[in-house]
C-alpha cells in the first residue's frame, strides 16, 4: 500500500477525531435523563459499528479465500478480525462502564450484551487458533470456516434487542420505530464519531495488513536462502 | 448531572489508550519485521554472489 495513501488516511483519521471529540464534548447537549454519562455512545456506537465491519469483513475475507485460495484474503481476514477484536473490546468496556451510573451494575445477562461477549469470545478464540496453528493453507481454511460461522453472531447481536426482552437502550432506531437521538445535534455528533471511526478502523486495518504482508515476504526470503544454501 | 465525569472520562481514556497501545503494537512489529527482511535480504545477495562467483571460477 502506497505510504502517502497511509499517511494522508492517518491525517484524516485525526483531524475526524478532533472534530468528533469537540461534538461529543463541547457541541451536543446533555440528555435528558441520563445526562453527561450519556456522552459515552458517541464513541461505543461507533465502536460497535467498526466491529461488526471487521467481522463482516473476516466472514468476506474467509469465503474468497476458500473460493480462490489467494493467501492475501487469508491475511486481510486475519487483520479484520484482530482490529475488529480491538473494537469489540471497547464496546465491551465502555458499555459496561456506562451501565454502571445507569443501571447499577458493571454487568448484566441481557440479550444485547450476552451476544456481544459471544461474539467476542468467539473471535478469541478464532485469533488464538491462528496463533497457535502454522502457517499452513489447511489451518487457514479453518480459520476462515470459523471466521464465517463466528460473523453469523454479527446480525443476532443488532437486532437481539428486538427479537428479545431487553434493557439496552436502542439507539438508532427504538423498538416503536423512532430513533433514539432527538436533538439533531446528538445525530450530527454520532455521524462524524462514525465517519472518525470508519476512517480510524480503515488506517488500523492498513497498517496491520501492511505487517502480515512484510510477514509473509520474510518467509519467502527464508525459503530461498534455505534454497539457495541447499543449492551451493 | 456531573457526578458521573469520572465514568465518562474512564471511558474515553480506555478507548484512546487502547488505540495508542494497538497502534505501538503494530509500529514496533512492522519495524522488527522490515529490520529482519533487511537482513535476509543482505544474506540472499551474498549467497547469490557466492554462487555466481563460484560459477565463474569454475
Amino acid at each position: 500500500m502506497n505510504r502517502n495513501f497511509i499517511a494522508m488516511l492517518g491525517i484524516v483519521t485525526a483531524l475526524l477525531m478532533v472534530a468528533a471529540l469537540y461534538m461529543a464534548f463541547l457541541y451536543v447537549p446533555n440528555e435528558a435523563t441520563q445526562g453527561i454519562v450519556q456522552r459515552i455512545f458517541y464513541f461505543h456506537v461507533p465502536c460497535a459499528w467498526v466491529a461488526f465491519a471487521g467481522f463482516g469483513l473476516v466472514a468476506i475475507a474467509g469465503a474468497l479465500y476458500l473460493w480462490l485460495g489467494d493467501q492475501i484474503w487469508d491475511d486481510l481476514g486475519q487483520a479484520a478480525a484482530e482490529t475488529g477484536m480491538v473494537f469489540c473490546t471497547l464496546v465491551l468496556i465502555t458499555g459496561s462502564i456506562w451501565a454502571k451510573p445507569i443501571w447499577g451494575v458493571w454487568w448484566t445477562w441481557d440479550s444485547r450484551l450476552t451476544t456481544t461477549l459471544l461474539l467476542w469470545l468467539m473471535y478469541g478464540g478464532y485469533l488464538m487458533l491462528r496463533a497457535a496453528a502454522d502457517e499452513t493453507p489447511q489451518s487457514a481454511r479453518v480459520a476462515a470456516v470459523l471466521g464465517i460461522i463466528a460473523a453469523l453472531d454479527v446480525p443476532v447481536v443488532i437486532v437481539s434487542v428486538r427479537l428479545w426482552r431487553t434493557i439496552h437502550p436502542a439507539v438508532l432506531v427504538t423498538r416503536q420505530g423512532g430513533h433514539g437521538l432527538e436533538d439533531p445535534r446528538m445525530v450530527a455528533t454520532l455521524l462524524v464519531a462514525m465517519a472518525a471511526f470508519t476512517a480510524l478502523f480503515a488506517w488500523l486495518l492498513i497498517l496491520r495488513l501492511a505487517t502480515l504482508r512484510t510477514r509473509a515476504r520474510l518467509n519467502r526470503l527464508t525459503l530461498e536462502i534455505a534454497l539457495a544454501e541447499a543449492g551451493d | 448531572m456531573m457526578e458521573n465525569f469520572g465514568y465518562l472520562f474512564a471511558a474515553y481514556t480506555i478507548i484512546f489508550m487502547v488505540i495508542f497501545a494497538y497502534v505501538m503494537f503494530i509500529w514496533r512489529r512492522q519495524r522488527r519485521l522490515e529490520q529482519e527482511v533487511a537482513a535476509l535480504e543482505r544474506r540472499l545477495a551474498e549467497l547469490t554472489g557466492q554462487s555466481s562467483k563460484t560459477r565463474s571460477a569454475s
